[in-house]
């Protein structure tokens, strides 16, 4: 392993990787105090067309410094290509779950009057009898 | 049964020298990578998607709710420092984890090059940043706690769900020191102050003017004047309880991952200081499987920070 690069060529790698992740952290944080209005007194983005923008700005830096601790500190650039494959492959399956949750979630929050509405109305009407049970007899002796 | 197909196989080994393009024996690594370095990638992979379903459902619970704290308002305090800094001790906090996976990296290459001093001295670096992480998360959790009484079941930080003005205790509306009223818009942050299980007060940061300012308050009692409750008089409510609950659940757990990475860092740092992977000959793969998981530990960090601290 790492026989790819001389030991000064590695070492330049890791100043490297520190300059870049520290430089996209401090960006980051600056972006974040701009956007929120911290920096500039009258400069804020947290709505609108600049709010989604500042949240794909801030997502696209974290997948960056993500890309490169795992290609570069974590070596997945030189390991064999099925190595890398049977890793990576599998996260694509979170993005099938950030849809279905986060569509739940505001579908959750988008009714949630509704939601209270109508847990409120099975407690004002409770069931006669418990429902799919092959022993409803139990049930009548336990309400006395 | 059993006996048959290994001597059905054994026989298959002998004579079938046509399959033996196809088949594995064994020995051969197909991913060029040990056992151990292999499965510490996969325990990795389902450790990724055991975060990522945590750090998901805070995004869950967070669109399902009206409002939710910002991050920017709720950390904001820094060691020994009175104002308001937003997001600057956590900032510090992934420079130390960024810093100490640097570190990591050093110690993996003096590996490679049976440099055992090297890898000493670099492991060391490493435990301190990832102990230093910790008593940061340590100073963090105690300011919310502590300070301003935000637990798994409780959660003082609210936001405003339409403009409004603050009410003094008697039911009068608070005035700024130059007569204006005391008022709020949509959106801004409060910190609700309990005392005994009491809300005494609340605190809100003055976004009227430039140079922001802290401004305490005494009684909790608000008017809207916009918004579904417009023109009634309400008590502040407390912000969304999952809102604690994940923050301490999730970077607990992250911060308990930090902790056990360092106690397997100190006994390998151990270890390599004895002499036991110079013997080994294998270009110190402990260290480097070690290094794998400190640096996933940051490569979290990077997840966290984003989902709770920048959007």
């Amino acid at each position: 392993m790492a026989g790819h690069q001389t030991y000064e060529e590695q070492k330049a790698l890791v100043f490297r990787g520190l300059l870049l992740l520290g430089a996209i952290t401090i960006v980051e944080v600056l972006v974040a105090l701009l956007a929120k209005g911290h920096l500039i007194h009258s400069v804020k983005f947290t709505e609108g067309f600049g709010h989604y923008l500042y949240m794909l700005l801030m997502i696209g830096f974290s997948l960056y410094k993500a890309y490169f601790i795992i290609f570069f500190f974590m070596h997945m650039a030189y390991e064999v290509r099925g190595l890398a494959i049977s890793v990576l492959l599998p996260t694509a399956l979170l993005v099938w779950a950030i849809i279905a949750f986060f569509q739940e979630g505001s579908s959750w929050g988008a009714r949630r009057e509704l939601i209270k509405e109508k847990n409120e109305e099975l407690v004002k009407t409770p069931a006669k009898q418990p429902q799919g049970f092959l022993l409803p007899g139990i049930f009548k002796r336990d309400r006395g | 049964m059993a006996e048959t197909s290994v001597a059905h196989a054994h026989e298959m080994h002998e004579h079938g020298h046509a399959d033996e393009a196809q088949l594995w024996e064994g020995g051969k690594e197909p991913f060029k990578a040990s056992y151990g370095k292999l499965m510490m990638w996969y325990f990795l992979l389902s450790d990724a998607f055991t975060f990522a379903g945590f750090l998901i459902a805070y995004g869950a619970l967070r669109f399902s709710m009206p409002t939710w704290p910002e991050p920017d308002f709720v950390f904001a305090s820094f060691p020994f420092v009175k104002a308001h800094w937003p997001l600057i001790f956590v900032t510090f906090m992934t420079f130390v984890l960024i810093f100490s996976s640097v570190t990591m990296v050093r110690a993996v290459q003096e590996g490679h090059r049976e440099n055992q001093r090297g890898v000493v001295f670099w492991m060391l670096m490493t435990i301190l940043g990832g102990a230093t992480f910790l008593g940061s998360q340590a100073y963090e959790w105690t300011t919310l706690i502590v300070k301003e009484n935000m637990t798994v079941s409780q959660n003082p930080f609210g936001r405003h769900i339409a403009d409004g003005v603050y009410l003094n205790n008697d039911g009068t509306e608070a005035k700024r020191p130059d007569g204006a009223p005391l008022e709020f818009h949509k959106g801004e942050s409060y910190l609700l102050h309990i005392h005994d299980g009491r809300v005494e007060g609340l605190a809100f940061h003055d976004l009227s003017q430039p140079g922001e300012k802290m401004i305490q308050h005494e009684g909790s009692k608000i008017k809207y004047t916009t918004g579904p409750y417009a023109g009634q008089i309400r008590e502040a409510e407390m912000g969304p309880k999952a809102f604690g609950a994940l923050f301490f659940f999730i970077t607990g757990f992250h911060g308990f991952h930090v902790f056990s990475g360092v106690l397997f860092l100190t006994i390998i740092m151990i270890n390599a200081a004895s002499g036991l992977y110079a013997a080994r000959r294998n270009g110190y793969e402990m260290v480097e499987k070690m290094g794998l998981y400190w640096h996933f530990v940051d490569l979290v960090w990077v997840f966290v920070f984003l989902v709770f601290y920048l959007l």
